[in-house]
């Protein structure tokens, strides 16, 4: 069983690991596949929306308004759901969080749990911090159970098995489930994924979920699911533990409206999702006896201190970005070493590492804009790429930093632009500098150092004879100023 | 996109058209243009036709000596202290210009997007009010004529089959929309192809082209296929940055097909064969 983590400290860089990972013709032909169909879906039941862009609009103001006064709202939450039986607990950081979450389970008296996909707790990496202290996990949604089985990585928010295709899970799923004559048609592999989970919904006394939205007038949870694994898992457990980040709350109830037509459309390209399961505390006569709620920060607030960067909160985990992200695309998730991957991974996942980690992935990104273009609460992702890109060159320009060849060919640059002589003079030399490259008919087919990336799949023309002004001066029109 | 005939009506709507524009102008404009640091060193031809088209429209073109660059590649790969002056640079080199043209959607994308910002770092307020009140003098080429000129025809005659490629910077920042087509369809001569996938980033990215070389490569990979699906003789765009890269691709895989600015294209006319 799976407990395999992206650790920080290990991951290789995005350039090294997608350069390795372009090599899976298999893994990109299932990508483009699946993103191509969730994509298509989407744009049919956006298309269909008059007031979208208005509802992008509501989502990114809720979400604005809200961060900008999280303190209240949160503890307008704690209040509330304090009061309907749920209990509220704190955790500073994944390690915190995830020594809550283990006593929780072992107060509980299970020595398993059944766990609603949810991306919170892969950030923490709950299962292998549970089977550490011989609590098994059982992932229950069918896209995590053949990530689990198969000893995997997530490569997607929404998707997580986004990757395999069906003959690649209809293997793990003979394999691990001791299944030799099973098919591999949808019907087959959802029928054997049923019958292995309904014994373990029965069995298992304690739940595990994240959360969607965390409703601060009511005190209620709302997750979001297509295949009514959640739905069982809140509701026949003796005991539910839910963890979220501390930016999921929203202020009131009817701003699910919104949000519950923002996100299956941009998600799964759906009108609704399946099951839309809210509950606020404990009831008596029905569900799970006691409800732990696990508040954690891991270095949201940090992210919430940087004005620049605090939009990256708003995110509703649709996976929108990934779909469209022509890099994406091309390398699939596990290149960027986060359960976080695709354009809202790229600024996530090293803000929440405190940029101590991570540090490529905002490079990850040819800043298209289309993450923007299709995101539900219109985070501008190119410009918190740009903004962490300078972070991290503020990192990398560090004391004898500052001596790196592209820190001071930018600096070169610099000196070139600022100077119409400077810059004058080195386009001259540029032509001069450039002519052992240059082939007879006119092109560079080699570069040197840092620019030999061009010239891997590419030819360069040669530098023309004379530039643009030379020949506006030349002909005699120049206007001084 | 289909093959769009020349017909009389069409030359006599545009004739109207450019007239009611014209009259409503008042007078000619004095144009100065900022040619972009790549395009001034690598793609002077592209300059050389902006000056043509602009100058058969009617309009004088004037060319700010101490121009060099926007700024866009420092400030994007994350250089923001470099990028600065460069912001200073240009607003006192144009700040007095009745309108700036640029043949490059992603340099006037920086500018819109991140100028303001950039002066609100720097912290003066006369270079603030300056970026506030120059920004809505700058005009990307193709938006400059079908926006404030108000054109879709410049009489041009280009007979070649030609794909157009959106670049990301002037679909989703300027928001060109079907404008650059518009002017292509009215060319004369021409047979306009649409390629597949035209929202698709074609992986340049800047400095991502190169640290990203191999995702890069991809990407353009998949462009380079899409263009040659389409039979063109040539790939147009409102971008050299983008069109370098395909280029580039283009000729090392021997393809034959060609890239050239719009602004090249718009230059064309029957009796300077192009």
């Amino acid at each position: 069983m799976s407990l395999i983590t992206f650790d920080p400290a290990r991951v290789p860089t995005f350039q090294v690991a997608a350069k390795s990972l372009l090599g899976d013709t298999q893994m990109r032909k299932n990508v483009r596949h699946a993103t191509d169909v969730i994509q298509g879906k989407r744009k049919i039941v956006v298309d269909e929306m008059p007031d979208w862009q208005q509802l992008r609009e509501s989502g990114r103001q809720i979400k604005e308004h809200t961060l900008k006064h999280l303190d209240h709202y949160l503890q307008q939450f704690e209040e509330n759901c304090t009061k309907a039986g749920g209990v509220v607990h704190w955790a500073r950081d994944a390690a915190e969080a995830r020594a809550i979450v283990i006593d929780l389970v072992k107060q509980s008296g299970s020595n398993e749990v059944i766990k609603i996909k949810s991306m919170t707790t892969e950030e923490i990496g709950l299962n292998k911090g549970l089977e550490a202290v011989g609590v098994h996990a059982y992932e229950t949604d069918l896209a995590e159970l053949i990530i689990q089985m198969g000893n995997d990585l997530p490569s997607h928010i929404v998707v997580p098995a986004l990757h395999k295709n069906r003959q690649q899970i209809r293997e793990i799923f003979k394999r691990e489930m001791n299944l030799p004559n099973l098919g591999d048609k949808p019907a087959d592999l959802a029928e054997a994924a049923r019958t292995f989970l309904r014994e373990k919904f029965l069995r298992v006394k304690t739940g595990v979920s994240g959360a969607n939205f965390l409703i601060a007038e009511t005190g209620g949870v709302c997750v979001t699911e297509s295949e009514g694994n959640g739905r069982m898992c809140l509701t026949l457990p003796e005991t539910l533990i839910t963890i979220a980040g501390v930016e999921k709350v929203i202020p009131r109830y009817q701003d699910l409206e919104v949000f519950l037509q923002l996100l299956p459309r941009s998600a799964t390209g759906e009108r609704m999702n399946p099951y839309n399961s809210i509950w606020t505390g404990v009831h008596p006569t029905d569900g799970p006896r006691s409800f732990h709620i696990v508040l954690m920060d891991n270095a949201r607030t940090k992210i919430l201190a940087d004005d620049e960067a605090r939009q990256t909160l708003a995110c509703i985990r649709c996976g929108a970005c990934q779909n469209i992200c022509p890099v994406y695309r091309q390398t699939g998730g596990h290149a960027y070493g986060s359960v976080y991957a695709g354009p809202i991974g790229a600024i996530l996942t090293p803000q929440l590492q405190e940029m101590h980690s991570g540090q490529s992935l905002p490079y990850a990104s040819s800043l298209c804009g289309a993450c923007y273009e299709v995101c539900p609460v219109k985070i501008n992702i190119p410009e918190v790429l740009i903004h962490l890109r300078h972070k991290v060159v503020e990192q990398d320009t560090q004391g004898f930093g500052a001596l790196n060849p592209e820190a001071l060919a930018m600096k070169a640059m610099a000196m070139l632009f600022t100077s119409e002589r400077r810059f004058r003079a080195a386009q001259r030399m540029g032509r001069m500098a450039e002519r052992p490259l240059v082939n007879k008919a006119g092109w560079v087919t080699w570069l040197p150092g840092l620019l030999g990336g061009w010239t891997q799949v590419r030819d360069l023309h040669e530098m023309p004879r004379q530039t643009f002004r030379e020949w506006f001066e030349q002909r005699g029109a120049t206007d001084g100023k | 996109m289909a093959y769009h005939d020349w017909d009389v009506s069409n030359r006599v709507r545009n004739y109207f058209r450019n007239f009611f524009v014209d009259a409503t102008q008042e007078h000619r404009l004095r144009v100065s243009l900022f040619i972009t640091c790549y395009n001034d060193t690598l793609f002077p031809d592209t300059g050389k036709a902006v000056v043509q088209v602009l100058e058969r429209l009617g309009h004088t073109v004037v060319f700010p000596a101490g121009q060099t660059c926007c700024g866009q590649m420092h400030w994007n790969t994350g250089y923001q202290e470099e990028a600065l002056p460069l912001l200073a640079r240009f607003v006192s080199q144009f700040k007095d210009a009745e309108a700036v043209v640029i043949p490059s959607s992603s340099c006037v994308a920086m500018m819109r997007e991140h100028y303001l910002k950039m002066a609100e770092k720097i912290g003066d307020k006369q270079l603030i009010a300056d970026v506030e009140d120059l920004l809505p003098r700058v005009w990307e080429f193709s938006e400059f004529l079908t926006k404030k000129l108000g054109l879709t025809d410049v009489g041009a005659y280009f007979p070649h089959r030609v794909t157009y490629h959106a670049s990301c910077h002037g679909l989703r920042s300027l928001g060109l929309g079907d404008g650059p087509v518009t002017l292509l369809r009215s060319v004369k001569g021409i047979q306009l192809v649409e390629i597949k996938n035209l929202e698709q980033c074609c992986g340049f990215g800047g400095t991502f082209a190169v640290k990203n070389a191999e995702v890069s490569s991809a990407m353009l990979g998949e462009k380079v296929q899409a263009i040659l699906n389409t039979q063109a003789e040539l790939c147009t765009a409102c971008d050299n940055s983008c069109l370098m890269h395909i280029e580039g691709a283009l000729h090392r895989q021997r393809t034959g097909v060609k890239t050239l600015h719009l602004a090249e294209v718009l230059a064309g006319t029957e009796s300077g064969a192009r």
